[in-house]
């Protein structure tokens, strides 16, 4: 065989390969969003989704699921975003590059592997027992913030790195002090990526079971939370119930799959947001 | 000697430059002379480029450097404790050797220092705006288009717009560092015309790779090699009857 066709041949396996691995991975995407969706259309009423559960879960709708899941992702961005991005933008415009910032910075990046469930545990010891937070949506909210901080920290840190040095020294060449010289000039070409990041994190801590169970999340609740010192419903832990600690599991399989589509979808709702804020913020730009 | 009917506007003696323990700049001694225009030459990292940003102290920002020596701006020394390194650099504006634009409209680009510097007077930024980019010969091509994005202007007209960005606020010397090297040859003429305009109102200093580039805009030119500075005296002199003999393999192309 001629050198040429041998080089063709090799480049059309290769290309091939990659499109399997790019089609497996969209096929098992496909069949898991077409058995929720096929399985959990049926459950989404309008009372399913602004109704309390009835009877013992098995009738009725999953509201205060949805309402507490919100709000305990909005105390969770409320901790992770301005403390994320704050240390982002100090560990890579003021923090001297020296071993310890390199130190920290490997702590982060490990800090995001570590399982939710030590998160977990770790905010029983410190929110809901040392600062006596009690079970509450403050204290699962606050876990959460500290899970999804190195995320954000990361993202943020990533967003600054895309920003041309230029841009830092020919502001500081005309006079512009440091922290002019980072808002005007870094930032508004960082944050729309520090944003999108930082939904990311918060989109998959909307999603996490094991970081409320023991800090603030209820089997069940007659009442909706007042207060950030109340318990609360969320969807995960929701979801978690009716699939396996039910009385009548099977009963209520299609209300777990209803739950399953409304968590599914309330993530992608985030993570579109996260694109539509990025796209608005570029846009401004030009 | 050097152009000394005019007084010395920025004064190094005996300038030290450290990147960690490497020595990048040896003992070096120039004197650069009020509306004058200074070329500093000499083959790829003999540290011309570190000598030109020692001068804003733009080396600041890298860490791990260190500067020995005297460096005067009017008589004062810019590394002196009570110096304020944010005026400094008002005051010595730099051009760098790619075009940096913002990516912000031509207007913005150049009321940015100046509304970093607290103006707000809309009509005084607008009176400083038409000034700069007059100043830069750029007006009479971007007039009609002061909101367009500033990336949609070629590399030369960048380059000329970031020339008018410094001169917006009002600088005493004007840095430029390799101005020309991303930029074609009709747009560096354009260039070095206005850097021979802007000579009569600011003190010039320019770092070139570019031999001829000197010998037309400059007044005095020093060549360097190795961190260290081997001769320094009027342009013309420079290029006719060099005094020592690396400086004369250097400029009829020997090395380099």
């Amino acid at each position: 065989m001629k050198p040429a066709a041998r080089k063709k041949i090799v480049q059309a396996l290769g290309f091939l390969a990659l499109r399997l691995a790019m089609g497996l991975v969209l096929a098992v995407l496909a069949l898991f969003l077409y058995d929720i969706i096929s399985k959990g259309h049926g459950a989404i009423t309008w009372e399913f989704l602004t109704k309390a559960p009835r009877k013992g879960m098995t009738e009725g709708g999953i509201f205060p699921a949805i309402f507490g899941t919100f709000l305990v992702t909005a105390i969770t961005a409320l901790l992770a975003v301005p403390l994320g991005m704050s240390a982002a933008i100090y560990l890579h415009e003021y923090a001297r590059q020296t071993r310890l910032t390199r130190f920290i910075r490997l702590s982060i990046r490990n800090l995001s592997g570590v399982p939710s469930i030590v998160y977990g545990l770790f905010g029983v010891i410190l929110f809901v027992n040392v600062m006596r937070f009690g079970t509450s949506v403050l204290s699962a909210g606050l876990t959460l913030g500290l899970m999804t901080l190195p995320w954000t920290i990361t993202a943020s840190e990533e967003a600054l790195k895309t920003v041309p040095n230029s841009y830092r020294e020919g502001a500081l060449a005309l006079g512009a002090t440091k922290w002019q010289m980072i808002r005007t000039s870094v930032l508004p070409y960082a944050v729309p990526g520090m944003l999108t990041g930082t939904v990311l994190g918060l989109a998959r801590a909307a999603g996490e079971t094991a970081p409320i169970l023991f800090t603030g999340a209820a089997f069940f609740l007659p009442f909706l939370p007042k207060s950030p010192s109340d318990q609360f419903m969320a969807l995960p832990y929701h979801l978690y119930i009716m699939a396996t600690q039910h009385h009548a599991v099977l009963q209520v399989r299609p209300l777990a799959y209803g739950t399953a589509l409304v968590l599914i979808a309330l993530v992608l709702g985030l993570n579109l947001t996260a694109v539509i804020i990025r796209y608005r913020l570029r846009r401004k730009q030009r | 000697m050097t152009s000394a009917e005019n007084a010395v506007k920025v004064r190094t003696r005996n300038l030290d430059f450290y990147y960690g323990t490497a020595r990048a700049l040896k003992n070096v001694s120039i004197d650069c002379f009020d509306r004058k225009v200074t070329a500093i030459i000499g083959p790829s990292g003999c540290g011309k480029s570190t000598f030109i940003r020692t001068l804003n102290r733009m080396n600041d920002v890298i860490a791990g450097t260190r500067v020995e020596g005297e460096i005067l701006l009017g008589g004062q020394n810019i590394n002196a404790p009570e110096v304020d390194v944010v005026e400094l650099r008002r005051r010595v504006g730099m051009v760098f050797q790619k075009p940096n634009p913002f990516p912000k409209s031509i207007y913005d680009n150049i009321a940015y220092g100046l509304r970093i510097n607290g103006m707000k007077d809309k009509r005084k930024i607008e009176e400083t705006v038409e000034k700069s980019l007059r100043g830069a010969a750029l007006w009479d091509e971007v007039k009609d288009r002061l909101d367009d994005n500033a990336f949609a202007l070629s590399g030369g007209q960048q380059q000329r717009l970031c020339i008018a960005r410094s001169l917006a606020v009002e600088p005493e010397v004007i840095l430029f560092d390799e101005p020309c090297s991303a930029i074609d040859p009709i747009a560096t003429a354009k260039v070095e015309d206005l850097i021979e305009h802007l000579k009569s109102r600011y003190t010039v200093v320019i770092v070139t790779h570019n031999m001829q580039q000197a010998a037309r805009v400059s007044d005095d030119t020093a060549f360097m090699m190795l961190g260290e500075l081997v001769e320094f005296d009027r342009t013309e002199k420079i290029f006719t009857n060099p005094a020592n003999k690396l400086t004369e393999d250097y400029i009829t192309g020997r090395f380099g």
